[in-house]
């Protein structure tokens, strides 16, 4: 896809992020919005996908491993194709498809079932284990929160995919800085991830995570890797997008009003054009 | 003659799941004791030492389940049960995915190690997750036959084993019913529901009883959940009074389960023969047994104190 056309297709699924949250009254804005542009550019450029078969063998998958995005996953599988983009509005409604967090089990697209942090990158090994043994060459993915590697599972996972080199596995970590509680700073530090990353057996690319000549350069060279798994850390901006939501953490997990999403959607139309 | 049920894992990994294309095995460095490395000789490339990393192995499992294959997680009961819990309730339970878990040392009989490793609460922790089968096997023969059939079902099971020699109970023949309860003596007076090594225990019980002119009926339940509710209520109905033995806490494990269905569907006076809340210690399986009223003098006690 041309650039221009996942820049323009980034917006459009980030106004449906801000319109599912705003009609679900609960759920995370921020940590959406700031990995949008990463998954446009997967699942509009870069993975195997079929939307017409989302349980074939040889796909590509992704697994978010930071579960609380679940709004930008589904946003985009449905702008992608995978269901209708009316099941975005009943988000988080009792007897609706779209859970809180992903649900493999009913969501088509949804590769793994996510939600408790720091299990992902175990699921994507597995996956990416089970291509080997296959002698499969679909590619597994796995966005990662910073605030989530502070869980210790992470970095035993880490250690995995390193030892068993899983040059099939691409890790992005959606590097915006907060979290819940604070800056990632104040909480429990987490910096400096690409050292860490390389420390643990990992080809590691900085990149700015909004700009989509770059995510998509990093995955194409992510490909080319033997031996060992990248990791791609992006600088990101939570809220990405919307002015009053911008590097601000209380926009981690609360719904916009009405209003509130009124001025966003204005924001991200005028921000496509 | 008998067999720790460990061995009879490493023996039926070797003999018929190796055969099985699909099935990988995941331990997290304890090969050597759970036995599961008996696998990595027979098919060395999907056999995957994860490392002391529990959390990440059965989040790794899962990840293979998602992809078709059928992992056999396995490392000890207190590491699989406990420490990686959340894991088996969140990557393998939730979204049903195709995983094994073949937890070994499971109760006091993992002896001189101690309290520390001696989970009496995993039957507890593993039934009370929706989607999860918990087997507890009661000697050699059924570890084997629960083993392949495990395989053979769809969805997340947990597969209880242990570290000690237990008797034979079970023949060559021996069938392994899912989900079904057996009677391994007939009797009227009481019930003796029991489960794993207790098994055994129960039918020496029951020998003793006889002479004592009490014939005792002992079920052998092996599938705790989903239990076998109709032969329990036959049971209660047959006896009027129940003990259930099992080689755990009495609180969550098969004393729990049994008294969830009989309390309400045929209630009868009950007694629990089980760690009474309490950790293990070290010693040796016997005197452990004995120091925590798990032996069958503890079963014929609490049968009489029905009376």
């Amino acid at each position: 896809m041309e650039i221009n056309e996942l820049k323009k297709t980034a917006q459009s699924i980030r106004i449906n992020i801000v319109k599912m949250l705003a009609e679900a009254k609960s759920g995370h804005p921020g940590g959406s919005l700031s990995m949008t542009d990463i998954l446009t550019v997967l699942y509009f450029d870069q993975m195997k996908i079929d939307v017409k078969d989302p349980k074939a063998k040889d796909r590509d998958r992704l697994v978010l491993s930071k579960g609380h995005g679940a709004p930008g996953l589904y946003a985009t599988l449905a702008q992608r194709g995978f269901f209708p983009q009316s099941e975005l509005m009943l988000l988080r409604k009792c007897g609706a498809m779209l859970q809180g967090h992903p649900d493999m089990k009913n969501t088509p697209g949804v590769d793994m079932s996510t939600g408790s942090l720091g299990q992902g990158l175990s699921a994507a090994n597995g996956m990416a284990l089970a291509g080997k043994l296959d002698k499969a060459d679909y590619r597994v993915y796995a966005i990662v929160g910073d605030g989530e590697i502070q869980e210790g599972q992470f970095w035993e996972a880490a250690m995995s995919s390193a030892h068993y080199k899983l040059d099939n596995v691409t890790l992005f970590v959606d590097h915006n800085g907060l979290q819940i509680d604070g800056s990632n700073d104040e909480v429990m530090g987490v910096n400096p991830i690409p050292e860490k990353l390389r420390a643990f057996g990992w080809q590691v690319l900085e990149i700015d995570g909004h700009d989509h000549e770059q995510i998509q350069a990093a995955i194409v060279f992510a490909k080319k890797v033997q031996g060992r798994p990248v990791a791609i850390v992006a600088e990101t901006v939570k809220g990405k997008g919307v002015s009053f939501m911008e590097n601000q953490v209380g926009w981690h997990g609360k719904a916009p009003n009405a209003e509130q999403c009124a001025q966003a959607v204005e924001e991200l139309e005028r921000g496509a054009k | 003659m008998g067999v720790a049920t460990r061995e009879s894992y490493a023996k039926v990994l070797v003999s018929d799941l190796s055969q099985n294309p699909n099935v990988v095995v995941l331990d997290a460095d304890l090969g050597n004791a759970t036995k599961s490395a008996a696998f990595k000789k027979a098919a060395p490339e999907r056999y995957f030492d994860m490392g002391i990393a529990e959390q990440d192995m059965m989040g790794t499992a899962a990840g293979l389940a998602a992809c078709g294959k059928i992992p056999i997680a396995s490392t000890f009961a207190m590491f699989a049960a406990g420490r990686a819990f959340e894991q088996i309730r969140n990557s393998i339970a939730y979204p049903k995915l195709n995983v094994k878990i073949a937890a070994t040392h499971a109760g006091v009989t993992v002896g001189e190690d101690g309290g520390s490793h001696q989970a009496i609460e995993d039957i507890s922790l593993m039934r009370s997750i929706p989607n999860m089968t918990v087997i507890n096997p009661a000697d050699g023969k059924e570890a084997e036959e629960a083993l392949k059939a495990a395989v053979q079902y769809y969805g997340p099971v947990y597969i209880r084993l242990g570290r000690a020699t237990v008797p034979d109970l079970h023949g060559d023949n021996y069938q392994f019913n899912w989900g079904k309860g057996e009677v391994l003596r007939e009797g009227k007076d009481v019930g003796i529901i029991a489960t794993g090594i207790m098994v055994a225990k129960a039918l020496a019980a029951a020998e003793k009883l006889s002479e004592q002119g009490i014939e005792a009926r002992v079920v052998n339940i092996h599938t705790i959940k989903p239990i076998d509710e109709a032969l329990l209520i036959e049971t209660a109905k047959l006896t009027g009074k129940v003990v259930t033995a099992e080689e755990h806490s009495v609180i969550g494990g098969l004393g729990s389960a049994v008294s969830e269905v009989l309390s309400r569907q045929q209630p009868v006076k009950m007694a629990m023969v089980g760690v009474q809340d309490t950790f293990g210690c070290s010693g040796s399986p016997e005197d452990l047994l004995t120091k925590f009223h798990l032996q069958a003098e503890d079963i014929i006690v609490a049968v009489k104190s029905l009376d």
